[in-house]
């Protein structure tokens, strides 16, 4: 008989504890038992040979990639100023103090980035869960997709070998993710790692890392805040500045967590107030704003917090986390819009108001006796941000802080035309002509600079006479900026299972020609219309296109000849010819999860801690590539070094060159282009399939090409890659006029050759002595060989 | 004629380009070249100088001194429309990762290249490019005919207006007309 006692569990943790238990054999008192964790273990999968991988656990994995893709490096500067040892000068073969060269400094700044991204995205899902299992509890059931989707995780699954089915579960997931962070940032410290190859398996395993912390958030709050559950039909959303109605109180989240946004919507919803508020959005935020509130706008990506700020839209501006404006709230000050930071990452100067009556915070903010303030509870949030967002809106009247444009045009006659502007303008803008074009009467240059300008206000701050420039840009583009009225389809999440049964034999062998993922940051180098298009014309070619993140939003802002947006336009299935917004930044897991699925549901592959093999399967067969056409953050770089990892090529548009390191094969170096035959052992020469695993283009011509090139695998049956080259050799002629002259890398078997171009094709051929090789049943790995050779 | 980075914040460089004061210079640069190769970015067809467009000049300056080009991004078929073949194509990155091999023969195979000039890439990326070789092609020269100064190249024109860039180019093609 148990007298008294208690059962505890946190975690995965068993605490037992008797004070006093009577037995037929004696009685037993203040018996204290501890158990590390309980394992439920009902996963019939067998668990596969790198679960919850080390730095160095794929080592070899990540040097067979890197040998065949070589860093190339660009230093951005020659110094290291890490330690007080420096200032080192590493120009051209010098060593440091410590000893590194420039070499190992390049890459160590790759894995301080990459690390950097994975932390972020780290952090925003450790603060997720904690908030998520304070709210629901540890045992709330995780539900991505219903029925649809039994491979729920597949990330989680490849690399910790863990399937969570739980919100609790997600706790041990993390802790080892944020175990494995500590580990790689360590390794940037002086004098810890020597080689720069060594440094770049670290950042793949950052990439890796990042990888199942961004799955974790997402999936985490799919679940919890029943966001669209793999929906191909999810939503269409209403984007753009002209959607925003202003007679309402607008309040704008800027950011990437959506806790205190959800504070907001629910407590408008509680109170009946949906009506009478405009809940918009900028950057991810936005997107997971409306997969749990479709009657919220998205503005537009993240290079338009100034115009939006300035335009005097917002009544509230409330910050959270990532890639927010650091002088958000200054620029708030200006239009009298009062500021709520709602992130411990971001508290932005203000005092920290969480555990104040709501009515004297809503005072203080509506009176302008504070600015901003920070409140890190998120439905006290909700409450302050909607009260003070009623009670200043008509006081504000939408003040803006833009210019008039005879304003304009009188304090552009004060320019000194000392081209400092253009000089600090990332884009080059040619903004003391349009600035002299102003002065003498027309606004037209200043309007054709609207577009292409990232908002990033350097021009004001270089200005010697103080002009407002970013200003008279934004008032110059203004009726664009009105007239945006566009759709943008809520975030979808994960792929479907059956979605993966009906296309993964099309794609593995390359009768779809291609999966591409048009993702990341809005520093494009011409505007968003370049991911339009991309975008536009590989749907039409039947390839699968994926978007997410800001990139998502600007795929979505213009409209064809008949007035649609791409989300009008294509369906949002995971089908040849789909367009797919997958969700925020950290949505883009579904896509790794969507060629990871191809492996386990088509393939049959085992998942569970079988991170090696499974890369290896994508890289020989999945014809996926990446394209982050205005990445800019330390995020994409992670995101990008967890593609890079699963042997999935990245394409960066002009400024992802600060990256400041490509991987790039040599398709003129034969050597490097050869796989195992798994049927027997032996060795075959594939080709530059895919040629390069990260690499910079500077126009979006040369990205559509090399996309369709990139596509290209040693697994293609000739049906598949006949079909792969059409589309290659197409793009080819119409942007470079001129037929590919690398075919004879490509072509294997005269069945792979296009019909429609034969006689062509076999003249280069011809030319360049080519001869017929066998298809392999492709692998990088010796322990795949199904039969070696005596 | 400034002889600052053209964008503002590329300072961080402890070697600085040489600055090529007048274009004979940069004709004299090219004619001590054994196996010079000119590199040509997608700015050639947005570049406009004088009412011709840089790729105009380009053409004529390649034809003069017989350097052979390498067009990036989709220029080639731009090279083509006007009647001009370039002796290859490829992606920026590309070509600069070929330079920094010292053992790559060139796009003819007939030896490594011992000057490499650049034209015409979005300067930011120009300029990494020029860092990456500055670093890692210790025995090749480089050179900028852009009109923006290039701190990593061994040498750059200064800054200069389109006006100055036009007249230099003009000399330089004048300088190798008949041949190198």
């Amino acid at each position: 008989m148990l007298v008294n006692g208690e059962l505890g569990m946190t975690g995965k943790k068993v605490h037992l504890k008797i004070g006093e238990l009577k037995t037929n054999v004696g009685i037993i008192k203040n018996l204290e038992l501890s158990v590390g964790k309980l394992v439920n273990d009902s996963w019939e999968e067998p668990m596969g040979p790198t679960p919850m991988p080390s730095l160095t656990t794929l080592r070899d994995w990540d040097m067979k990639l890197l040998n065949k893709y070589k860093p190339f490096y660009l230093p951005v500067c020659d110094l290291c100023c890490l330690c007080t040892y420096g200032k080192c000068d590493l120009t051209a073969g010098k060593r440091g103090a410590c000893g590194l060269d420039m070499a190992a400094q390049s890459s160590r700044i790759v894995l301080l980035a990459c690390s950097i991204g994975a932390a972020t995205h780290t952090g925003h899902a450790r603060h997720m869960v904690d908030h998520l299992i304070d709210k629901f509890g540890a045992r709330y059931p995780l539900n991505v997709g219903g029925l649809n989707i039994k491979v729920e995780a597949p990330v989680t699954r490849l690399v910790t070998g863990i399937r969570p089915q739980t919100l609790g579960d997600l706790d041990e997931v993390l802790e080892y993710c944020e175990k494995q962070i500590t580990h790689l940032l360590s390794v940037a410290h002086t004098g810890q790692e020597a080689n720069n190859l060594d440094f770049e398996s670290k950042a793949f395993h950052a990439g890796r890392i990042d990888q199942v912390g961004m799955e974790v958030a997402d999936i985490s709050q799919i679940s919890a805040f029943d966001f669209p559950k793999a929906d191909p039909e999810a939503p269409l959303i209403e984007m753009g500045i002209g959607t925003v109605d202003t007679s309402k109180s607008v309040i704008m989240c800027i950011g990437h967590n959506v806790v205190p946004s959800i504070g907001i919507i629910d407590y408008m919803n509680d109170n009946n107030l949906a009506d009478k508020l405009e809940v918009v959005g900028l950057c991810c935020t936005a997107i997971d704003n409306t997969r749990y509130y479709k009657q919220g706008k998205i503005v537009g990506p993240i290079s338009w917090q100034l115009r939006f700020i300035r335009g005097g839209f917002a009544d509230v501006v409330v910050l959270d986390e990532q890639c927010v404006r650091t002088d958000a709230s200054l620029e708030a000050t200006r239009v009298k819009a009062p500021v709520i930071a709602a992130s411990e990452k971001n508290c932005a100067g203000f005092k920290n108001r969480t555990n104040d009556p709501p009515e004297e915070i809503i005072a203080d903010l509506v009176s302008g006796k504070v600015p901003g303030v920070l409140i890190l509870d998120a439905e006290k949030v909700g409450e302050v941000a909607v009260k003070v967002a009623q009670r200043i809106a008509p006081i504000r009247k939408k003040l803006s802080c833009l210019p008039k444009v005879e304003e304009i045009k009188e304090l552009a006659k004060t320019c000194r035309n000392c081209n400092l502007c253009q000089r600090s303008c990332p884009q080059d803008l040619e903004i003391p002509a349009a600035l002299k074009a102003a002065a003498e009467g027309s606004m037209a240059k200043l309007v054709e600079l609207f577009e292409f300008c990232i908002g990033c206000g350097r021009c004001e701050q270089a200005c010697p006479v103080k002009l407002q420039i970013h200003s008279f840009i934004v008032k110059a583009g203004e009726q664009y900026m009105i007239d945006e009225k566009n759709f943008c389809r809520a975030g979808r999440g994960a792929v479907q299972d059956v979605e993966i049964r009906e296309v993964g034999s099309p794609i593995v062998f390359g009768e779809i020609p291609g999966i591409v993922a048009v993702v990341g940051c809005a520093n494009y180098p011409r505007g968003g219309k370049d991911v339009y298009d991309i975008c536009r014309e590989f749907a039409k070619r039947r390839f699968i296109v994926m978007t997410s993140g800001c990139s998502a939003m600007s795929a979505g802002s213009y409209k064809n000849e008949e007035g649609q947006t791409l989300y009008e336009e294509f369906t949002g299935d995971f089908a040849a010819g789909g367009v797919l917004n997958v969700g925020s930044c950290v949505s883009n897991p579904h896509i790794a999860g969507a060629a990871i699925k191809v492996a386990s549901i088509f393939a049959k592959r085992s998942l569970r801690g079988n991170y090696e093999e499974i890369a290896d399967y994508i890289h020989n067969r999945v014809g996926a590539v990446g394209l982050a056409w205005g990445a800019y953050s330390q995020k994409a770089a992670s995101i990008a070094s967890g593609f890079w990892s699963l042997g999935v090529p990245v394409l960066v548009g002009p400024h992802g060159s600060k990256y400041r390191r490509m991987l790039l094969g040599r398709e003129d170096k034969k050597e490097d282009w050869e796989v195992f035959d798994a049927r027997s052992g032996d060795k075959v020469n594939v080709g530059p399939a895919p040629e390069h695993l990260f690499q910079t283009v500077e126009t979006k011509e040369e990205a559509m090409v090399t996309i369709a090139k990139l596509c290209i695998r040693p697994n293609d049956t000739w049906k598949g890659r006949s079909i792969k080259l059409s589309h290659y050799i197409d793009l080819s002629k119409r942007f470079y006029g001129i037929i590919p002259q690398d075919l004879d890398r490509f072509v294997r078997t005269p069945a792979d050759i296009p019909m429609t171009m034969k006689d062509d094709i076999l003249k280069i051929l011809k030319e360049k002595g080519w001869k017929e090789t066998i298809i392999p049943d492709p692998t990088l790995l010796s322990r795949m060989i199904r039969k070696k050779r005596s | 004629m400034s002889c600052e980075p053209w964008q503002c914040a590329e300072g961080s460089a402890t070697k600085k380009a040489m600055a090529i004061t007048k274009p004979e210079v940069a004709v004299s640069l090219i004619k001590r070249a054994a196996r010079p190769i000119l590199v040509v970015g997608s700015e050639a067809v947005t570049r406009n100088l004088d009412g011709k467009l840089l790729i105009e000049y380009l053409i004529d300056f390649a034809k003069a001194s017989k350097i052979p080009i390498v067009a990036t991004a989709h220029m080639v078929g731009e090279f083509l429309k006007r009647g001009y073949r370039p002796a290859g194509f490829m992606s920026a990155m590309d070509i600069g990762n070929r330079l920094v091999d010292p053992d790559w023969q060139g796009i003819d195979g007939k030896g490594p290249y011992d000057l490499a000039l650049f034209v015409a890439l979005p300067y930011y990326m120009e300029g990494l490019i020029l860092s990456g070789l500055m670093h890692f092609a210790p025995k090749l020269r480089t050179v900028t005919l852009d009109n923006k100064f290039h701190p990593h190249a061994c040498w750059s024109f200064p800054n200069v207006g389109v006006k100055v860039w036009a007249e230099n180019l003009k000399v330089m093609i004048s300088k190798f007309e008949g041949g190198q």
